[in-house]
């Protein structure tokens, strides 16, 4: 199948208006997330002493938990593509769901974590290292939340219209931004906590 | 209606091999968590973490998001927003003296 073809309009490249879409709005995404990354880099290790930082409130052993629950939402979000693509509506919907369940699982995780560090002296007011993680975390948990809706709206298509149509272009939009949203937490994952950490543990010993 | 030109999108994975990779990033994270706690490794961690990172990274964009199946002005597209957002951060992070 090929996912590229225009069924109905021509186009000069001869691919499909939405993928080309997705792609450069993905491309812009890159930037936007670059430029959240880059001012945490910039401002870290830069807190006020007797404030919280991320060696003393990042939490490895939960994170990594929802990262895991993240990396199986992409297997779901594949699978439920892999379906559609084979005209099986059945197994979509129940991938897509899946897809969805990990996600706000996810959310759920995130939302345990922002209460537990509230909790512990850690806002977006506290300190560079409060607003720089708050914001970066929060606009990725914004998105995987827009992800979610997504898709159940597109569950709730599955019932009424024809997603097999154009190659099962509409799931591959959602498919493209929900493994986008799993890379930058691949990302985020890495930078802001392990290596965060890391590197917080490495000079406080010296 | 016009075709478009031939695709690389004949051999699109299974979802054996959906899974398969799945496992594969399963187990790099668990590697990643695993030697987060290990002492000796504590002057290197930092390399291999990005190395780990940037494969599981290289898995998803290339099976997941079937870059490597798909039209290749996608790659250039990702590829390219990928690299100034990079080259962002690295110029940003010297300015500051972050670096």
């Amino acid at each position: 199948m090929h996912h590229s073809q225009v069924s109905e309009h021509a186009t000069t490249t001869g691919i499909d208006h939405r993928k080309m879409l997705i792609w450069v709005f993905l491309g812009s995404e890159c930037m936007f997330f670059g430029s959240l990354l880059a001012t945490y880099l910039i401002y870290y290790g830069q807190s006020l002493p007797g404030t919280p930082t991320p060696g003393e409130i990042l939490d490895i052993p939960t994170t990594s938990v929802s990262t895991f629950v993240l990396l199986m939402s992409s297997l779901m979000m594949v699978l439920a593509y892999s379906s559609i693509s084979r005209g099986n509506v059945r197994n979509f919907r129940i991938w897509i769901l899946c897809t969805a369940l990990l996600g706000s699982t996810f959310l759920g995780f995130q939302i345990f974590e922002f209460t537990e560090f509230a909790r512990e002296g850690l806002t977006p007011k506290t300190n560079l290292f409060g607003t720089t993680f708050f914001t970066l975390t929060g606009f990725h948990g914004a998105h995987v939340t827009v992800g979610v809706i997504w898709l159940l709206s597109l569950f709730g298509y599955s019932f009424k219209g024809d997603l097999t149509k154009d190659g099962g272009v509409n799931v591959d939009l959602i498919a493209l931004y929900w493994h986008f949203v799993d890379v930058v937490w691949i990302v985020i994952f890495t930078v802001v906590y392990l290596i965060g950490i890391t590197n917080a543990v490495h000079n406080a010993h010296g | 209606m016009e075709h478009s030109p031939h695709s690389r999108e004949a051999d699109h994975p299974t979802p054996l091999t959906y899974v398969k990779i799945a496992t594969i990033l399963v187990i790099i994270t668990a590697v990643e968590v695993g030697i987060f706690y290990i002492d000796a490794l504590a002057d290197v961690l930092i390399p291999i973490f990005i190395a780990l990172s940037a494969v599981k990274f290289a898995l998803v964009a290339m099976f997941y998001m079937h870059l490597k199946f798909d039209e290749r002005l996608f790659s250039w597209l990702f590829v390219g927003g990928m690299l100034l957002a990079t080259f962002v951060i690295l110029a940003l992070m010297t300015l500051f003296g972050s670096l």
